[in-house]
């Protein structure tokens, strides 16, 4: 087929990025330079955002057989891209300036963010499965370098290996599970697998078989239970802004491509699958939230948490019809803003890079009358993780519950109103620490001006648009409610 | 435009206490003190002025004595939807005047943080009147959940953990906060389903009472629906056997917590009751009636016999109100216009009564720092005052005739002896063992061998007005409830004829 200028404008988001990763690398090779190589990151990145509305003006737009570039594409896009900044902004107050922080080479930490970020932006428009093998792989290798990016902390390299590891043995399934599909549907093509699986009527057994393997595969990169047993060493050994990459960003991207998969290919969804994914709901709800309750490590906790949330989003998932699409760009949108948040927090915490990352709980403890308004960031973020009204997250789970109950699931709605309430604890408990007298332990803080660096400034813009959205959530909602599928 | 001011008023005044810190402690109890005088005056004005004759009653769109709207969130047909009637005013002079006594009983009590605390505690007032205004069912639940948060710092960073250590306050807090937000959900889940059934019936998506009151219900529905929230209410009120958050909170909780929790906290679950339970689900309501009423007994009794084991003055009290609430919950799901009107002059009375025995016991606190009973006894001619003070709220407590409690009880007794007589008659018992917990809490604390020879200082001032002024209410209230009844006659005469025309079908049926 021809590309027009009008497939190049769909595609904007992608290639701006993709120069991006090349212009830096080319500012590497010439002149090593933090402060460099991270402006280049952010304008190569706002660009690509920006991008993003034209894109939108000749959308829905399939560019090759490969990419459908529509309105949903583009919501991801957004988010992935905004999560990235995010993070980059981050990672550049976590490797510090100077002779300060970070002792190693601190710019290539920024190339591979941006690649996995294209990859991102590859995921969420794939609708072949070639492209969705592509993209994945995009995302996913430059992460097990960022995990391992304080490769002299025995820790992270430690969950470096161990995503690696993990991570090629949930894409074997993937890959497994797509050689299933092509065989009994003899198409990559989502739609043209969705349609051989309906003239069928129910799914063949093989059919369901590699479907059940693709879905694996991506539960891994998602960590739903069973398959999560990476994800709190991972987030615990990686580096703070890299950990709110792989828990935004890399997450969206894979559940962004699942949803149109089985939205695609409605017939996927029926028969046993819809029970295993029933199941794996279910168990990512109790479990997540059950070994979080016992942890003393923000970032494992965090960890735990975002496995229990991505199980309350597989409720969406398993309701597929009405307003789950909605309920579930509304949620992610929510769990992305308050994981950056809750994230941020640790990173400038942990600022400037000094051998560890502030992730004990002890270390928070009394916060609040040390750093008053870090201490209400990540009070407003636990509430949110918590869904308590006035912050987003309630919008989000007010979500979920609706579509439980429109689609009559009693016993997955049953399970994360059961799931938040062991929630609860563990994030009141953690609120709590951060108001509690101080400890005379000897500890580092947030530098004083961490609110007029770039980090703390969309920390706090973060922060304000959690707490407004809570509020008055009709600006989401609309801008959500033009991103169905 | 006066309600959204009445719910703003409490919020903007928290942020002025926080902010105002910075100029020294005394400033925040201040302005918290002049906020909550605004909120009460504000409150009395429209007492004054309104017709309050208007109230939602079956068969016709309901009328309110004042009504606010404003579109909040389109695409679910919420709006921010704020009326008022008879009901809710006086809901609201109550949380009013106890705000204001909540102030003052911490003046001397919180020294740690003032700006900070005068924060959360207007903020449970702010949440509060929210819920006794809110008539948008998405909107009640919001601030339903909201005020859970400063109620859970209250208790977490001021309270005091128990004697032997064992019950922390951040275990009570947590304890009050896991019960209520999870029994919450489920009331999300039963108005979701609500919204969803009407929905499917119109076509249109509402969360508005008006509109949701002509929901058509099939039997089981409405059944599920209606236990959907009667879970959360019953958390709330509460009903035994989800009772068991309420006894660590009111006893870790500082003396405004205390008297926040059992002045008001607890009537919005009777509120809930009587404005969303009972007209949104009548059928249901009047079927599960027995059952609720049953409920209340087991409740009244076994409040009375745990506030006579106990050792903690404030356990007492808290167990105590356990009691209480099943005489309301008996008054309620009556469905007789006397009961309905004891139910709204026992709240009141319960809410001066418990609010003034846990500023005593906030006071004794202060002198002994100890709340076991074990270790008081004869201080009846230790301390100016406070003991016989003490014996006038405790009579009161036990429904001594000229105290509201009387009133009240009085009336939901008369009331639900039409249509429950054995239930009731077994509920009038209950009261022997009021006044058996009542009076062996003045006995082990102020009568007896003197524990030690140290004297305490007598009370002050401030601390005399507010009891004083507490023990006058109640009396206003024994002696002439008219214009109390007058008030709140619309409303629950409206909740009466949703009901007794559910009791008579449920009659004809069987």
């Amino acid at each position: 087929m021809d590309l027009t200028i009008q497939h190049f404008i769909a595609l904007a988001p992608l290639l701006i990025t993709s120069i991006t990763i090349v212009v830096v690398m080319l500012g590497i090779a010439w002149r090593r330079n933090h402060s460099q190589s991270f402006l280049l990151t952010v304008a190569g990145l706002n660009l690509a955002l920006l991008s993003i509305y034209p894109a939108l003006k000749v959308a829905p737009l399939v560019v090759t057989p490969l990419l459908q570039i529509d309105s949903f594409a583009c919501l991801y896009m957004g988010i992935i891209l905004v999560s990235t900044l995010a993070c980059v902004t981050l990672a550049h107050a976590y490797l510090g300036e100077g002779k300060a922080g970070y002792p190693g080479n601190r710019e290539e930490l920024y190339l591979l963010i941006l690649m996995a970020a294209a990859g991102g932006l590859v995921l969420v428009a794939a609708q072949h499965l070639a492209s969705l093998f592509i993209g994945l792989e995009l995302l996913s290798v430059p992460v097990y370098g960022l995990v391992a990016y304080a490769f002299f902390n025995k820790r992270s390299l430690e969950g470096g290996i161990k995503y690696m590891v993990l991570s090629a043995a949930g894409s074997a399934f993937l890959l497994f599970g797509m050689a299933l599909l092509y065989a009994e549907s003899g198409s990559l093509g989502f739609s043209e697998i969705g349609k051989a699986i309906a003239a069928t009527g129910m799914p063949s057994p093989i059919a369901s078989l590699g479907l059940g393997m693709m879905l694996v595969g991506l539960g891994f990169k998602l960590s739903l239970v069973p398959f999560h047993l990476w994800t709190p060493d991972v987030y615990e050994g990686a580096p703070a802004p890299v950990a709110a990459f792989l828990a935004t960003a890399s997450k969206v991207a894979v559940f962004g491509v699942l949803v149109r998969l089985f939205q695609i290919s409605p017939a996927a969804t029926s028969g046993v699958l819809t029970d295993v994914m029933s199941v794996i709901a279910v168990a990512s709800i109790l479990v997540g939230n059950l070994l979080a309750l016992t942890q003393n490590n923000l970032k494992r906790l965090l960890g735990y948490s975002s496995i229990a949330h991505f199980g309350y989003l597989m409720i969406a998932m398993v309701a597929s019809k009405g307003m789950a699409v909605e309920a579930i760009n509304v949620y992610l949108v929510t769990y992305v803003l308050t994981s950056l948040g809750a994230f941020g927090v640790v990173t400038l915490m942990s600022s400037p890079y000094s051998g560890r990352d502030a992730d004990a709980m002890f270390e928070y403890r009394g916060l609040f009358w040390r750093r008053p308004y870090l201490t209400a960031v990540l009070t407003v973020m636990m509430l949110s993780l918590a869904g308590i009204p006035l912050t987003t997250g309630f919008i989000g789970k007010f979500y979920i519950i609706a579509t439980g109950v429109e689609a009559h699931l009693w016993w997955l709605t049953g399970s994360l109103v059961v799931g938040s309430a062991i929630g609860v604890f563990y994030y009141l408990r953690v609120m709590v620490t951060l108001y509690l007298q101080d400890s005379k332990i000897q500890r580092h803080d947030a530098p004083f001006n961490w609110a007029q660096r770039a980090g703390g400034v969309m920390l706090l813009g973060i922060t304000l648009l959690a707490f407004f959205l809570g509020v008055y959530p009709q600006p989401l909602l609309t801008l959500v409610g033009h991103a169905g599928l | 435009m006066i309600l959204p001011w009445l719910i703003l008023i409490p919020f903007i005044g928290g942020l002025l206490c926080w902010q105002g810190e910075r100029f020294g402690p005394t400033l925040p109890r201040w302005i918290a003190l002049l906020t909550m005088s605004l909120e009460t005056i504000l409150g009395l004005w429209v007492w004054s002025t309104g017709t309050f004759t208007y109230a939602p009653a079956p068969g016709a769109d309901p009328t309110w004595a004042l009504e606010f709207k404003l579109q909040w969130i389109q695409r679910f047909g919420i709006s921010v939807h704020l009326a008022l009637d008879g009901l809710s005013l006086l809901m609201i002079l109550l949380t009013g005047l106890l705000g204001i006594l909540s102030v003052l009983c911490s003046w001397k009590e919180i020294q740690r943080n003032v700006g900070f605390f005068h924060l959360n505690l207007m903020w449970i007032l702010g949440g509060v009147v929210g819920v006794f205004l809110a008539i948008d069912l998405f909107m009640f639940f919001f601030f339903w959940e909201m005020m859970l948060v400063p109620m859970y710092f209250l208790i977490a960073l001021w309270g005091h953990s128990s004697a032997d250590g064992k019950k922390t306050r951040i275990y009570a807090a947590t304890k009050f906060f896991i019960f209520t937000q999870a029994s919450g959900l489920i009331m999300l889940v039963a108005i979701l389903g609500l919204v969803l059934v009407h929905f499917n019936q119109t076509g249109v998506i509402t969360f508005g009472y008006a509109d949701l009151l002509k929901t058509k219900l099939s039997h089981g529905t409405e059944y599920i629906l209606m236990l959907g929230f009667f879970i959360a209410f019953a958390v709330k009120l509460p009903i035994v056997p989800l009772h068991s958050w309420l006894p660590d909170a009111h006893a870790q909780a500082p003396t405004a917590g205390s008297v926040d929790l059992a002045g008001i906290l607890l009537k919005t679950a009777a509120y809930g009751l009587l404005r969303f339970a009972l007209p949104l689900f009548p059928n249901a309501s009047a079927e599960f009636a027995p059952i609720a009423m049953v409920l209340g007994l087991i409740g009244i009794f076994y409040g009375a016999f745990l506030a006579f084991a106990q050792t903690d003055i404030k356990r007492l009290i808290a167990f105590s109100s356990v009691s209480h609430m099943g005489f309301v919950l008996i008054g309620i799901y009556s469905g007789s216009q006397q009961a309905l009107q004891g139910v709204v002059v026992q709240m009141l009375a319960h809410g001066l009564s418990a609010a003034a025995l846990f500023i005593l016991s906030g006071q004794l606190y202060e002198r002994l720092h100890t709340r076991d009973m074990r270790e008081m006894g004869g201080l009846w001619s230790k301390i100016a005052y406070l003991p016989a003070i003490s014996l006038f709220f405790a009579a009161a407590s036990l429904g001594l005739p000229g105290t509201g409690n009387f009133v009240g009880e009085f009336l939901i007794l008369i009331g639900s002896f039409v249509s429950a007589p054995w239930i009731t008659a077994i509920a009038t018992s209950g009261l022997v063992f009021g006044s058996v917990y009542s009076l062996i809490m003045i006995h082990r604390a102020y009568f007896g061998p003197a524990k030690s020879d140290a004297v305490y200082k007598g009370m002050d001032g401030r601390e005399l007005i507010m009891v004083l002024g507490l023990a006058v209410l109640l009396i206003l209230l024994g002696v002439y409830p008219q214009p109390i009844l007058d008030t709140s006659s619309a409303t629950m005469h409206g909740v009466q004829q949703w009901l007794g025309t559910a009791f008579t079908q449920l009659a004809s049926a069987r």
